[in-house]
């Protein structure tokens, strides 16, 4: 079957992903409510929105990163452009999400190409401070000289006094779109003793995910995708064989600029404010740790880098000591302290201790990212199931997609 | 009027003078060498015509053009293809892609913002490169990853690269540098097939004089930033001025 100008083989992954994306709410939540394991069920809204949003982020920022190369440490500055931007047309209209996203698309490109076009007047090392060097600076505009525009400190939030001049009389008073409430649920089962939640919001945003995520697979099956592959491979080739790479970085870095903007902006729709925090450089430092933890340059890593990363963040560090009390609490003391002791490094505030160490793990061992590790695990399989002679009775498929085997 | 005039090119290093009032003219569909010891400017010159280096003073026409103070892709789509020393090719993509690559070049230029095609749907970008892959007869490595290549095979595909684009002039800096004999002796027939089945200009540097002797029709010798002698090959190999700045005196 083949679909939107995909191969067979894209369409059947491109609808995996879509099943995987609509059943979330049920997928993360596979522990019944009240069992010990149930701290690990992610399946809540606001977990599995910040999922999708900085899936998105990562998305963009793969097509900049993963195909050329270039790494960016600057790409939080155009998450804060859309979150703002988003926050202002909630001021000035209504809260109607409609008119901030194409808006914050539009900024945060118009940004990026600024940005983009001094910053990749190099390469390597130098681009990445030159973009670290931008979204700093735009940091520190955002939390005091432009105060006026960013409420600085405080950051930007609706206040009663604001325009907003297409608010009707029983317009919700709460980011919305055409009236449905994103942070409301539609459906709230309980079935036997699993709790489902189905969020407004999550498949807003798991939808504009998915539609993003589709544009990437174009982009990297696309003449202009593989000649931002061939940049990351051989500049100098490229330049002799009459290419002009400046064009195609600059395309490449504001289209992963437009996505950080989406990115922000739908943040800005979960919650509607904005602070300049959002721009400070752990942020930009954080989707570069989830694209290399995924895999880089692979279509599904920056998604499960991403889903990763912000599980970690919100499931471990929620666990406490009364929750650690409660796994261990059947050990002999003496053994329990000495357990939930070593616990206290990796969960709770410490979270960032279990990240940093899988971060490293990954690096080490699986310099692909979790996507050569979910490879190597079913190349095992494969070889694990096939017996002796099998092989020669079905010879291995040639190897006819060598390029899009891999990019998976 | 040849295809490439160079005329009184310098070019200084510091207190080298790398090259010293050359002059030089490239005949259209001939197989012209550049040869020299080491040092004597080769690809020094070689690097003024295609964009890396801007000489002091002189000039170079291709085409009735001047290329200098071009950029090196906009000299490559006036019609200059290169192949450099170590081959230069896109290792991390497979040979077709490296070839197609080049077909994209041809077809949409220097820049060409096309997001939502798809490479795939291309038929005439593919078929040129399978064309081109099965006159260099790599069609049945078509799918290899490029680093994957031997060392002959990935200079072979460089050279299917540029012939990709039709150049009017293909620029060799020393094809064959540290091959073995049997990779040496393909390289030239490779070379001398492409020469026979199209109208190809090619100027090349090289230090096998057996290399040079099976292909040039045209020989400069450039001792010391300075054309000596530029002759056929069988005036050269017997000129004695020659014989004594390239070969020594002991020759």
């Amino acid at each position: 079957m083949k679909l939107f100008g995909l191969s067979a083989k894209d369409t059947r992954f491109l609808i995996i992903v879509i099943l995987l994306t609509m059943f979330t709410p049920i997928l993360l939540q596979p522990f019944p409510e009240g069992s010990a394991l149930a701290t690990f069920n992610a399946g809540y809204p606001d977990l599995m929105q910040r999922i999708a949003i900085f899936g998105i982020f990562a998305i963009g920022f793969n097509i900049l990163f993963g195909l050329t190369g270039y790494l960016s440490f600057g790409h939080a500055a155009f998450l804060g452009i859309g979150s703002y931007t988003v926050v202002w047309m909630y001021k000035l209209l209504d809260y109607n999400v409609i008119w901030g996203l194409p808006l914050a698309v539009i900024t945060s490109g118009l940004f990026a190409l600024l940005i983009g076009y001094v910053s990749l007047r190099r390469s390597g090392i130098y681009f990445s401070i030159l973009t670290l060097a931008f979204a700093q600076m735009s940091y520190n505009l955002a939390y005091s000289v432009l105060t006026p525009i960013t409420n600085g400190e405080t950051g930007l939030q609706v206040y009663p006094s604001d325009a907003q001049v297409l608010m009707g009389a029983t317009e919700p008073t709460s980011p919305h779109l055409f009236g449905i409430v994103l942070r409301e649920n539609f459906w709230q089962p309980t079935i036997g003793g699993w709790q489902f939640t189905f969020n407004n919001g999550y498949y807003f945003t798991a939808i504009i995910a998915i539609v993003l995520f589709y544009l990437s697979l174009r982009i990297f099956r696309s003449p202009f995708g593989l000649m931002l592959r061939a940049i990351k491979t051989n500049q100098t080739r490229l330049n002799y064989t009459g290419i002009n790479t400046r064009p195609y970085t600059l395309a490449a870095f504001v289209i992963s600029g437009m996505y950080a903007g989406l990115a922000g902006g739908l943040m800005a729709a979960m919650d509607p404010l904005s602070g300049a925090e959002r721009m400070q450089w752990t942020a930009s430092g954080e989707v570069v740790l989830m694209v290399i933890l995924g895999g880089a340059g692979t279509l599904m890593g920056p998604v499960l880098g991403a889903g990763f990363i912000k599980y970690l963040e919100n499931i471990f560090s929620k666990i406490n000591d009364s929750i650690l009390h409660g796994w261990f609490g059947a050990l002999p003391d003496g053994l329990e302290n000495f357990i939930i002791g070593v616990s206290h490094f990796f969960v709770g505030k410490s979270w960032h201790l279990t990240s940093g160490l899988m971060f490293m793990l990954v690096v080490i061992f699986l310099p692909g990212g979790l996507v050569e590790g979910g490879a190597r695990i079913r190349n095992l399989f494969r070889r694990g199931k096939s017996p002796k002679g099998a092989d020669t009775a079905h010879p291995p498929a040639p190897v006819a997609n060598a390029a899009e085997k891999e990019e998976f | 009027m040849g295809i490439l005039e160079v005329k009184g090119v310098s070019k200084r290093f510091g207190g080298l003078q790398a090259l010293n009032d050359v002059n030089l003219s490239v005949k259209e569909n001939t197989v012209h060498a550049i040869i020299g010891p080491n040092g004597a400017g080769k690809s020094t010159l070689l690097n003024c015509f295609v964009g890396k280096l801007i000489p002091d003073s002189g000039s170079v026409m291709f085409n009735g053009q001047s290329v200098l103070g071009r950029k090196p892709h906009e000299i490559n789509q006036m019609g200059i293809a290169r192949v450099f020393q170590t081959p230069e090719i896109f290792t991390d993509l497979t040979v077709m892609e490296n070839v197609m690559i080049s077909c994209f070049a041809r077809r949409d230029g220097s820049f060409r913002l096309h997001p939502f095609e798809t490479v795939m749907h291309e038929k005439d970008i593919i078929e040129q490169a399978e064309q081109m892959l099965i006159d260099v007869n790599m069609i049945d490595k078509r799918e290899m990853h490029a680093a994957s290549l031997s060392r002959g095979d990935k200079r072979r595909l460089e050279m299917a690269m540029c012939l990709a684009q039709e150049p009017k002039l293909l620029l060799l800096d020393e094809p064959t540098a540290g091959m073995a004999r049997a990779d040496t002796n393909n390289t030239i027939d490779l070379l001398k097939e492409i020469k026979q089945k199209r109208d190809i200009t090619m100027a090349i540097i090289e230090h096998d004089m057996h290399v040079v002797f099976s292909l040039a029709e045209r020989i400069t010798v450039l001792a010391q930033g300075t054309p000596l002698v530029e002759d056929t090959p069988d005036n050269i190999k017997g000129h004695p001025k020659v014989k004594e700045a390239y070969l020594g005196e002991s020759a």
